[in-house]
């Protein structure tokens, strides 16, 4: 393989650390709280607004039946809006992170669902407020469950990441696609597919290992 | 007899209390609680008329079955649930009338221990303990100064950067009291405290609450279905059926003369208080001829010691069989019941009961066997 070819590779696999880290921030910032919402109010929960989460419920849905490459091409009028452009690497994440909140919700909703009600109730009984329930409460127990929501939500974003050659996002997906098929190049293929492989394992060993740091359930001696 | 060991649980702020109503620390007057029928199950009315009063710095308890509406009352207290009806009056303010943010700094005045103790298992020992004081805005330093000595109060000092996994039941329940008295509250309420425990953790757990009471004044309100619980610790007891209480009083007056059916169903677990059942199989409740009356003899107060029986034998010259029975203590007081039978016809029956009740003690014909 050439020097340029691994230098292509290199910069593409930048691409999408770039793409990726940046939809999972703004994707968590909304989808965390997003998450705990809808986690929360339910009929007869901690901030009891049914119609509102049901409405919200299904508007996440609805987002998550869209297929990604769908989306991409569906919001191009709003990523130009908020990117200023609808190709690059910069447009390519207003999508990423728009198929991002609505993941990282569910993900989370599920997490916080898992705490055991009973401790709400203690946390009431001690005169906690709502919000102290969320914060001292839901999210610490909640924190091995949450760690590997975002790692899940990272492993996949990769995969959407591959997508968005569609719009010139660039990346490792766009660069097997472009290169390894378009132009027969199994060679390139071949390490954009290990340098995947290792990125994917690197991520999910890590949320792994923090995950089960966080997890004080189980005796540890 | 070990008096010394139960004479705890007879406080005497519960002798003090009982003598006038404005000493009493919770007052729920005429309380109903109506869960509104939904799809599946049609309104349910878990509390029924209730009144319940329990003294400042008193052992009260509630006991019941499961689904009889005890959780539901207990949680009456602290604004958990809020009454359909009535009022829930503690220290003199009507709880059931707060908003959710009054109720929030009542609460902090009311700690409250749980079944399955609800520890956080992100954090630890002390900062479990160290949880309703943050809620409440006290600073880190001041957390330390209060939390170190509530964790040498339950022994659990050598623990406190441990996490709940890593201990007993027993002693995740005592980071529980500790946790509850944090914030010094003036009552603690109990939900089945020590119905997840085995018998000798529960014996420590209702050792440390009723040291709690007498050391720290504390007035706790616990609700259980273990007699052995009330038994052990409790000045009062309410015992409810049905979202209704049936019968309430003294735990020793409960317990030595059990009036309604439903008390003596909960109470037929300890020991001495049901007729063995050998005996109980045979026992019919009209006499023959030839048949012994059954009789059970309740024992209190100092004469549970004296040698009644064969005073009896002497006197009236009866021979009196032994069928069972039992010398317990009930709230640091001597009791006793003693199941016995003997021949005779109904004029015998009654002079050996005027007999007894010349000696201080309370009889009840079972029945006859033959």
């Amino acid at each position: 393989m050439s020097p340029e070819m691994i230098w292509l590779i290199i910069r593409a696999t930048g691409q999408t650390l770039h793409m990726v880290a940046v939809a999972t921030v703004i994707g968590s910032l909304i989808g965390i709280p997003l998450g705990v919402f809808l986690a929360t109010s339910g009929k007869g929960e901690l901030f009891a607004a049914p119609i509102t989460n049901k409405v919200l419920g299904a508007v996440v849905n609805a987002t998550r039946s869209t297929p990604f490459i769908i989306l991409v091409v569906a919001i191009i009028p709003f990523t130009r809006l908020v990117a200023g452009t609808s190709i690059g690497t910069n447009a390519a994440i207003v999508p990423l992170t728009i198929a991002t909140i609505p993941f990282v919700a569910r993900l989370i909703e599920s997490a916080i669902r898992e705490v055991d009600p009973g401790l709400i109730e203690t946390a009431r009984s001690m005169g906690a407020s709502p919000l102290q329930i969320v914060w001292k409460v839901l999210m610490a127990e909640a924190r091995p469950g949450i760690t590997l929501a975002l790692t899940l939500t990272i492993v996949s974003l990769i995969g959407y990441s591959a997508m968005v050659g569609a719009v010139g996002g660039g990346g490792l997906g766009d660069l097997g696609i472009r290169y390894g098929y378009q132009r027969f190049m199994p060679d390139v293929m071949l390490a954009v597919v290990i340098v995947l492989i290792v990125l994917v394992q690197a991520i999910q060993s890590s949320g792994d290992w923090l995950a089960r740091r966080f997890d004080k359930r189980v005796r540890s001696r | 007899m070990n008096i010394a060991v139960n004479s705890i649980a007879a406080s005497p702020a519960s002798q003090t209390a009982s003598e006038s109503a404005a000493t009493d620390l919770i007052r729920i007057e005429g309380v109903s609680k109506i869960f509104p029928a939904s799809r599946n199950s049609a309104a349910v009315a878990a509390l029924d008329g209730i009144d319940l009063t329990a003294p400042r710095g008193s052992i009260t308890a509630i006991i019941g079955r499961s689904g009889a509406g005890k959780s539901t009352l207990i949680r009456l207290v602290n604004g958990l649930e809020k009454p359909t009806n009535g009022r829930v009056i503690v220290d003199g303010t009507d709880v059931a009338q707060l908003s959710e943010a009054k109720l929030r700094t009542i609460r902090r005045s009311i700690g409250m221990i749980f079944q399955h103790f609800n520890l956080l298992s992100s954090r630890t020992v002390f900062d479990n303990v160290a949880l309703p004081l943050e809620i409440a805005g006290v600073s880190r330093r001041d957390i330390e100064a209060k939390v170190t000595p509530l964790l040498d109060l339950v022994g659990l000092a050598d623990k406190r950067s441990r996490y709940p996994a890593e201990l007993s039941g027993g002693q995740k329940q005592r980071v529980g009291i500790a946790r509850a008295l944090s914030t010094e509250p003036k009552l603690l309420l109990s939900d089945e405290a020590t119905s997840a425990l085995d018998p000798e953790t529960t014996q420590s757990v209702l050792d440390l609450l009723a040291r709690i009471n007498r050391e720290l004044g504390l007035t706790i309100l616990l609700i259980t279905h273990e007699m052995e619980v009330v038994k052990g610790i409790a000045d009062n007891v309410a015992v409810i059926d049905g979202g209704r209480i049936v019968e309430a009083g003294s735990t020793f007056d409960v317990f030595s003369a059990p009036v309604h059916a439903t008390t003596k169903v909960l109470l037929s677990g300890v020991p001495g208080m049901q007729l063995p059942d050998y005996v109980a199989s045979r026992l019919s409740p009209t006499a023959s001829p030839e048949s012994a009356t059954v009789l059970r003899i309740i024992f209190t107060g100092p004469h549970a010691t004296d040698p009644i029986l064969s005073q009896l034998s002497a006197e009236l010259g009866i021979a009196v069989n032994i069928l069972g029975g039992a010398v317990d203590e009930i709230a640091g007081k001597p009791f006793g019941t003693l199941f016995v039978s003997f021949p005779g016809d109904q004029s015998r029956v009654e002079s050996v009961r005027e007999f007894l009740r010349r000696q201080g003690l309370s009889t009840e014909v079972l029945g006859h066997v033959s």
